[in-house]
């Protein structure tokens, strides 16, 4: 298509909507922290949650949440972007890196150039192994300097802040590396197989 | 498409332009934008779109709707409730009128979905604007003249912020098994014989199915209603995976 109609009358409300730098094509800041997610939010006790490493079938490593918290931990200071066009600016987080993971579990390099991380309530999202690397991707337990409530994703989430925030899977479990990419959940739903908001890489083909 | 392209990349979603044919006052705060769009490619009932507003000037903006309309109907609907703060929403629900236009792409999701396919029975719990897409569901339900087993819970702050109002009552007047109760959170007219608090845990038990007759269930609404709405049904031993939710926060999706 050429040049989109104009809708008449309409005009911006507040513009420059946030620095222009920091805020990708076709979204807009929020100040709130909305909730999505496709299900009920899974209530996972302290005592039964674990996270663990997987190369395909095979486990690598698994944590407990006593033994995750002992880990070194990491804080991130990031901007995150939903695909339904929100985003935030300046959020604080903390938790362990994906780094940190695999030095923890003794691996040298990853085994593998893809993942899919698991969670529960079924969920599921693919991320290449490189975007979770060098400090860019961690699993989350605290927003804001308190523990990580359960409609955000506690106990913990991935954090993938430079993807579409659908790629931050609440409620995760397991990373599970892979040979070849594959979709996730929502990406098996017409999203994007990818997700780079600067992109604008919303669903399946952009 | 030619037939040899079809094969490998996805089909991007392309953004189309919407002619707006007639605007529905629903309530003070929402209305209806009922729309010619031409090569629409359908939808099924749940489903969103993504709307693209231009100003002369260039500047853009994008918020995502639910789609209000039976897969069946002649026209795409969109309702749409006035976020005060919001940039895109007190465009939509306040100055647009038939001749207007925007751009929008979609169907978008492909789980928050119901058809008749499924069948049942189809459990529905909204709160204020959370209605818009279990109403395509109806609509649907109703269009395709099933008597698959329906109920709705509704709850509104006052009998005016009713979206859908005669709509409803119309449809359960049809006797085809489909039940709606509603709740009025904030005040109630004389004489109202429906809900007058909080949808609870005893309103989902007694205006529900039993969780051994599987019901699918759909909830949207503000996050804390579907929060409540659904933990309450997985105490009442319904199955998570029978649970889907859609949660409009203050401006998650809309706005």
């Amino acid at each position: 298509m050429s040049e989109p109609p104009i809708s008449r009358g309409f005009r911006a409300r507040k513009r420059p909507d946030g620095p222009a730098n920091r805020v990708p094509p076709g979204q807009h800041l929020v100040n709130d922290f909305p909730v999505l997610s496709a299900g009920p939010t899974p209530h996972t006790s302290l005592e039964g949650w674990s996270f663990t490493l997987e190369d395909g079938p095979s486990p690598l490593a698994e944590w407990t949440w006593a033994q995750f918290a002992a880990l070194p931990q990491t804080t991130l200071k990031v901007d995150i972007h939903c695909v339904t066009t929100w985003s935030k600016l300046d959020t604080n987080w903390q938790g362990v890196t994906i780094d940190t993971l695999l030095e923890a579990a003794g691996l040298g390099e990853p085994p593998e150039l893809f993942t899919m991380i698991h969670c529960d309530g079924g969920y599921t999202t693919n991320v290449p192994v490189e975007d979770l690397l060098d400090g860019k991707a961690m699993v989350a337990t605290h927003f804001e300097g308190r523990p990580l409530a359960p409609e955000h994703g506690g106990p913990a989430r991935l954090l993938v802040p430079h993807l579409y925030f659908w790629k931050s899977a609440k409620w995760a479990r397991s990373l599970q590396f892979i040979a070849q990419d594959e979709p996730g959940f929502w990406e098996s739903l017409g999203y994007h197989i990818y997700g780079d908001p600067w992109r604008e890489q919303r669903y399946a083909g952009d | 498409m030619p037939a040899t392209e079809a094969v490998a990349a996805p089909r991007r979603l392309e953004w189309l332009t919407a002619t707006v044919t007639d605007v529905i006052v629903e309530t003070p705060r929402v209305k209806s934008l009922v729309q010619d769009v031409p090569r629409w490619p359908g939808h099924r009932p749940g489903q969103h779109v993504d709307v693209r507003l231009t100003g002369e000037d260039g500047y853009q903006a994008q918020r995502s709707y639910s789609i209000a309309s039976a897969p069946e109907a002649a026209h795409l609907t969109l309702t749409v409730e006035r976020i005060e703060e919001g940039e895109v929403s007190p465009y939509l629900a306040g100055e647009v009128r038939p001749g207007d236009q925007f751009e929008l792409r979609g169907p978008i999701g492909g789980y928050f979905v119901w058809t008749v396919a499924a069948q049942g029975p189809l459990f529905l719990i909204a709160g204020g604007s959370g209605i818009v897409p279990l109403m395509a569901m109806l609509r649907h339900r109703a269009a395709a003249s099933v008597a698959v087993p329906a109920r709705l819970i509704y709850s509104s702050r006052t009998f005016g912020d009713i979206i859908y109002r005669d709509e409803l009552d119309r449809l359960m007047a049809r006797r085809d098994g489909l039940e709606i109760v509603h709740t009025l959170t904030r005040s109630q007219p004389a004489g109202w014989s429906g809900g007058m608090r909080r949808i609870d845990r005893e309103m989902v038990a007694s205006a529900g199915f039993p969780s051994s007759q599987r019901p699918r269930t759909f909830i949207c609404g503000p996050t804390q209603l579907v929060e409540y709405a659904a933990s309450t049904l997985q105490e009442l031993g319904h199955e998570a995976s029978l649970i889907k939710t859609e949660r409009f926060g203050p401006t998650g999706g809309v706005g």
